[in-house]
């Protein structure tokens, strides 16, 4: 089956994009980001040491066909994400930047205001922009007119692991789009990736149920199983359930 | 625009896909929360038509949980009759010998005049033959300026316009636009629509970007059912309808299946919809998209008005006069088309309320288009 989602003209056949953040080691993480076969790879340019030759996160991320989404965690509005980007930009060599604004150090939620200038700007600057945001339908298409190359609503705050609490909002953001969506942010087991894909997500973002597992890889691996089967059960056209009643009295009768 | 997205889909492998729907997938589309257009295919299909029951319960449901029980009421104002295209089916057609009308702005407000002693109508729709010369973006403008204090909500169906021919007429307070397909078979709308500006086939499909692109509050969407196959014309009206929802996201839609009625061009339908057609058709566009507005002109009978519009349309035409002037100025000029439902207005809105449904004349004021 070639099923491949293509963000910014680039092309990926893994739907699981990975993060970076709460790991025990770098290697852990090394090992978790091989087996979970994802092509994009988030990391908090805050955490990298650009001036250093070979930042020792870095070079436990980069491998053979993985690729580099600089993210702007810890930028507190349009101004400072700018700024950011066109550092990681230098810094990564790459137009991809995950746009994320989260004023409120304690959820983590996302300042919808400052993620629409931002965008704006960033997409002007020709970056390939993918923002977190709050599963905001109307949010979505002001992005997409602003230039966004893609979507990247929560399922749940940060970290989580509750699932999709935003499923309906979801539904709708993905009916809608004309941009990739990616589900991001909450998904705490294989289950609510799959359950992302079953939707039509076109691809989900796991970082924390990865991390802070027992078994890192082995975690990161079922989630890329269940992202593959999410996706293959949305693809071959899902049954549903339960049907209506007939009314009793007839409706069509004038015919 | 949408000719370009239209390339991606055959009309031969769409007629056979439909053809080919079965009991299963009409069940799966039923019972589906979003069925998109694969499940509209199933629905509309022959394999649906013993499911019409089920569907006017589903689409009942979905137009009252978006409508809840109301009908909205609109009138059609002809302003002219006057028309440089020669569509092979329509009494406007430019070798039809007959006296050709264009309204004069004193005429048209005697018009406005005459419509509002019929009911308190506040949605008019202002209708023309396709004659950019004599009737173009300037007669509009003159004629909405003229209809304005009048009525809240206007609309037009007129030739497709220029993004700026659109914009134009916005200012001037028009709120929605209606533009008919006709047929999305490239190749025979050429047969049927053979000269004048209306035998460009992009030029019209791609109206409703620039309609999009315009801010036009409201589309208004359909095929003339009588050309070519309707379910396969149907479908890519809803593939059409799909597009411009997700490009021009601020707009609203409606949707309307005008059966080809006699008309001063004795010209045949090509194929014939049953009443249970047009009721199954309604039904799926509903299921398909729950928000759009369905309307149903007074070319349908009373009886299937009264009972449709408590399954699945939201909005009605009453006591319409299809000829330029016919309201006041000209009751006798030629008109497009024979109208089936001839009740007055306080009828066809007293059958509404004895079907339980409120009657609405007015949700729109004139303070929002001045903005």
């Amino acid at each position: 089956m070639t099923d491949i989602l293509k963000i910014g003209g680039v092309e990926f056949s893994s739907r699981l994009f990975t993060g970076t953040g709460k790991f025990s080691s770098n290697s852990v993480m090394e090992e978790a980001i091989k087996a979970s076969g994802s092509q994009l790879v988030t990391v908090a340019m805050k955490r990298i040491d650009m001036g250093a030759e070979n930042d020792d996160m870095l070079r436990h991320i980069l491998s053979e066909g993985v690729r580099l989404l600089p993210n702007t965690s810890g930028v507190r509005d349009a101004r400072e994400a700018v700024l950011a980007a066109q550092l990681a930009r230098e810094a990564f060599e790459t137009d991809f930047i995950k746009l994320e604004i989260h004023p409120d150090p304690k959820y983590l939620l996302p300042d919808p205001v400052e993620t629409l200038k931002a965008t704006e700007e960033l997409a002007r600057l020709g970056f390939i922009v993918m923002p977190y945001i709050q599963a905001d339908p109307v949010l979505c298409k002001r992005l997409e007119e602003a230039g966004t190359a893609a979507v990247m609503p929560l399922g749940a705050p940060i970290g989580t692991n509750k699932g999709l609490v935003t499923r309906d909002l979801l539904e709708i953001i993905i009916a809608e789009s004309n941009v990739p969506v990616v589900v991001d942010a909450g998904l705490g087991a294989p289950s609510h990736a799959a359950a992302a894909m079953e939707l039509g997500a076109d691809a989900v973002l796991v970082n924390t149920a990865i991390a802070v597992a027992g078994n890192p890889a082995e975690m990161a691996r079922a989630f890329a199983e269940a992202t593959v089967a999410g996706r293959r059960g949305y693809l071959a056209g899902l049954g549903v359930q339960s049907s209506e009643a007939v009314a009793s009295s007839p409706l069509t009768d004038f015919l | 625009m949408f000719s370009d997205e239209l390339l991606k889909f055959d009309w031969q492998e769409t007629t056979a896909r439909i053809q080919s729907m079965t009991d299963a997938d009409v069940r799966r589309a039923l019972a589906s929360p979003r069925p998109g257009v694969d499940g509209f295919m199933a629905l509309i299909s022959p394999a649906a038509a013993p499911y019409l029951e089920q569907m006017a319960a589903r689409s009942r449901a979905l137009t009252r949980e978006r409508f809840g029980k109301t009908v909205s009421m609109y009138i059609p104002m002809y302003i002219t009759n006057s028309c440089s295209n020669s569509c092979v089916y329509c009494g406007f057609n430019c070798h039809n010998k007959f006296e050709r009308v264009i309204l004069t702005p004193e005429q048209i407000e005697d018009e406005c005049k005459a419509i509002k002693r019929l009911g308190p109508f506040e949605n008019l729709l202002l209708v023309t033959g396709e004659n950019p010369r004599k009737a173009g973006v300037d007669y509009l403008a003159r004629a909405l300026q003229v209809c304005r204090p009048y009525f809240s909500n206007m609309s037009v169906e007129v030739m497709p316009l220029s993004a700026e021919g659109y914009s134009t007429l916005v200012s001037e307070g028009l709120n929605g636009v209606v533009c008919f397909q006709e047929t999305y078979h490239r190749e025979r709308y050429k047969v049927y629509h053979p000269a004048g500006q209306k035998s460009d086939f992009e030029w019209r499909v791609n109206g409703f970007d620039r309609m999009g692109q315009a801010g036009v509050h409201k589309i208004g969407m359909g095929v003339l059912i009588g050309l070519e196959d309707w379910r396969t014309d149907v479908t890519m009206m809803a593939r059409h309808l799909l597009y411009l929802r997700k490009k021009y996201w601020r707009t609203r839609y409606s949707v309307n299946f005008p059966r080809m009625r006699a008309s001063a061009s004795g010209y045949q339908p090509n194929v014939i919809m049953s009443d249970r057609e047009l009721a199954q058709l309604t039904f799926a566009f509903r299921i398909f998209d729950h928000d759009v507005d369905i309307s149903v002109s007074t070319r349908e009978l009373p009886v299937f008005r009264d009972h449709i519009c408590a399954l699945g349309a939201t909005s009605l035409s009453a006591g319409s006069k299809t000829e330029p002037g016919g309201y006041y100025t000209y009751p006798q000029a030629l008109e497009q088309f024979a109208v089936s439902d001839e009740r007055t207005p306080s009828e066809v809105a007293d059958a509404i309320r004895r079907a339980g449904q409120e009657v609405v004349w007015k949700d729109w004021d004139e303070i929002f288009d001045r903005c």
